[in-house]
């Protein structure tokens, strides 16, 4: 577009602005004095903010648009490069590890606390992406499988006094169980219909929890759910809360390592391929009903255990930790972290959660820059922050 | 010798339309057959129902796998279907836009691979050795079909005779002993069309598959084929060789429309 459109472009977007903000920014009446202000710089100030962002909009878009027509093969993000790269694939991960193992003992316990949640959402957020990213089953009601785990620790530990490391694993088999359980009925839809399904589904558990008062104790929660043990050791409130940490850290390796595995195996591609046409993967003997439960199940079962290290950690829950909101939150995750990409699940975890956390510098404004920020990243990198790249393989067998 | 595919009166309706009437098709083993009419005449509808995207209304569609018994494939779904050692490509390419082309053909393997869920997450050995045979074959198949140098790109970006050649070699790695084409040559150029008239004469010759396709490229239809059906509205209007076909008033008639008598 030649520079002459595009300022009017912009002085016509920068017109309509001034006009659709007349009434704010304006207009000031005063009900004591019964005067009307007329606040004629604000007037002119939106002016020519707005004609400025939009420029500045304008050149990102055309920068954006012109560097996809150059590289479409070169497309890889920087992170990958590194971590394909030999020489610097160590150093980077050991700079990492670094980080997070030493992490609890620099910053302060509120920090600590944070990461564990960011960590969590990780956990969440990579399980989701199995069901979203990869098999591209849009799941609203994800949040159902984060409640039943939670639930499972509290109600195990109220009732039977069962310890966390009895839980957790018991945990992803109930996710996996209720997985499999909701997945069979409504996976026959798909798109926009699975959505709202699911996110009926996520609703109806939780208005479970919150009206059956004999089973979930209401909308008054379960308290007292203890923080895991070491050996039969409990921690005290500091050391307790950096014992968390580590398992956490534990989980989500753990997680990072088998869902890597998954996503690179036959299932793994099977789900990609379902994501990407269904009636030729049906064709290519690929039982689409199958798969499709493997993946809304293998996805609950990491909801499930995060639901377990959600109910240790805050030592306390009730229905309202588990509102469609939470389903949202981690979907924003995979979205915005890159769709089928872990690395950018990851990526997206931190920043969607830490990020937050730390705006509240700029309280009042907190999440008007975070909903800026997303809409931002959305427009400008909708493949999401660190986008999926396909395993390479290499036929050196046959050069022998 | 049992025929390979038996179709027997078999019958489409969707609401009140018959897509399909009453066809009868039978394929014998290493044949090259045609199956072609006029647009809309239920070509792809008879593809549909034999893979089981469709459930025939009436019918029945019986397979004789070689070295195997007769076997009904009413009613089955599509996956099952190409277990049992039919692969199909379709009209309209339909790639997995999101993977490589080795993936691609890695998809078509799903079916001969047995590790489940389980020891994908462990992968012991037998599970590895599965993958690393299975990424060899599907390299192999790509280098049958000439698309070697391709093998980690994007399959959305392929040439288009390139993605139509994938589509065959994604159908191949499922095993099949008979091979159904949804107009391989749509799009082509005369080059590429030749090329694939080659690459289907070699399938036939040493991938030991039988293969039945759509096509309106005439000069390859007649080339190609043993045997060619011809349908029309739905129903079956001639069946022979090329030769035949060619000289058969009710194919020119249903092709070029009928002479009227005072023109």
């Amino acid at each position: 577009m030649p520079i002459k459109n595009q300022i009017k472009q912009s002085l016509i977007i920068a017109f309509w602005f001034m006009i659709l903000t007349f009434p704010i920014m304006v207009i000031k009446v005063n009900t004591i004095r019964h005067t009307i202000d007329f606040r004629w710089a604000n007037f002119l100030w939106v002016g020519i903010v707005t004609f400025f962002a939009s420029m500045i909009w304008n050149y990102f878009l055309r920068r954006n648009e012109e560097q996809k027509k150059t590289d479409i093969a070169d497309d890889i993000p920087l992170i990958h490069k590194l971590l394909q790269n030999d020489r610097f694939r160590r150093p980077f991960l050991g700079l990492v590890a670094a980080f997070f193992i030493a992490y609890p003992f620099v910053f302060p316990m509120y920090h600590t606390s944070i990461m564990i949640s960011a960590l969590v959402y990780v956990m969440l957020g990579l399980g989701l992406n199995i069901v979203v990213g990869l098999a591209g089953l849009l799941d609203l009601g994800y949040v159902a499988f984060y409640a039943v785990g939670a639930y499972a620790y509290a109600l195990l530990n109220l009732h039977f006094g069962l310890s966390f490391w009895v839980v957790l694993p018991m945990s992803a088999f109930l996710g996996t169980l209720f997985g499999v359980l909701l997945g069979y009925p409504v996976l026959r839809l798909r798109g926009d219909y699975l959505a709202i399904v699911t996110l009926g589904f996520g609703e109806i558990i939780r208005i479970v929890l919150e009206n059956w008062d004999d089973f979930s104790n209401g909308p008054r929660g379960i308290g007292d759910i203890p923080a895991p043990s070491f050996f039969g050791h409990q921690f005290g409130q500091h050391d307790a809360m950096i014992y968390m940490y580590f398992i956490v850290i534990g989980l989500v390796l753990m997680t990072i390592f088998f869902v890597h595995r998954l996503e690179h195996s036959k299932i793994g591609r099977a789900w990609i391929a379902l994501r990407d046409d269904e009636i030729a993967c049906q064709a290519m003997g690929i039982d689409k009903f199958k798969t499709k439960l493997t993946a809304f199940a293998l996805g609950a079962t990491w909801a499930a255990m995060g639901g377990v290290v959600f109910a240790a950690k805050t030592s306390f829950i009730n229905p309202m930790s588990f509102t469609i909101w939470e389903s949202i939150t981690i979907l924003c995750v995979v979205v915005i972290g890159g769709m089928g990409s872990a690395i950018g699940v990851i990526a997206g975890a931190l920043v969607l959660i830490l990020l937050p956390e730390y705006l509240r510098a700029v309280a009042e404004y907190r999440m008007l820059v975070f909903g800026a920020l997303q809409v931002i990243v959305m427009v400008f990198k909708p493949d999401g922050l660190i986008k999926s790249v396909r395993k390479v393989y290499t036929f050196k067998a046959r050069e022998e | 010798m049992e025929p390979i595919l038996n179709v027997t009166n078999l019958t489409m309706n969707f609401g009140g339309l018959k897509a399909l009437d009453d066809v009868t098709i039978r394929l014998e083993k290493g044949q090259i057959a045609a199956l072609i009419g006029p647009n809309g005449a239920g070509k792809t509808t008879f593809f549909n129902c034999i893979t089981g995207i469709y459930e025939p209304t009436t019918g029945e569609v019986q397979i004789t796998p070689p070295g195997k018994n007769t076997q009904s494939l009413k009613g089955l779904k599509p996956n099952y279907v190409t277990e049992r050692g039919i692969a199909r490509t379709f009209q309209n390419i339909r790639l997995f836009h999101g993977m490589t082309v080795l993936e691609n053909v890695l998809i078509g393997r799903h079916c001969r691979l047995s590790s489940g869920i389980i020891k994908a997450m462990l992968q012991p050995p037998s599970q590895k050795k599965e993958e690393k045979k299975a990424v060899f074959d599907s390299y192999e198949i790509l280098e049958k079909i000439g698309l070697a140098k391709y093998v980690n790109d994007m399959a959305v970006n392929l040439p288009y005779g390139a993605q139509r050649r994938l589509e065959i070699a994604r159908a191949l790695a499922t095993d099949p002993f008979l091979l159904l084409l949804d107009e391989p040559a749509a799009g082509m150029n005369p080059q590429e069309t030749k090329e694939l008239d080659d690459l289907i004469l070699w399938l036939r010759d040493n991938e030991n598959v039988s293969i039945l396709l759509i096509e309106h490229d005439m000069k390859l239809v007649m080339s190609l084929s043993d045997w060619i059906h011809v349908v029309d509205y739905g129903k079956k209007i001639a069946e022979g060789t090329p030769a035949d076909i060619k000289a058969n008033p009710d194919v020119i008639k249903a092709y070029l429309g009928e002479e009227s008598d005072d023109a």
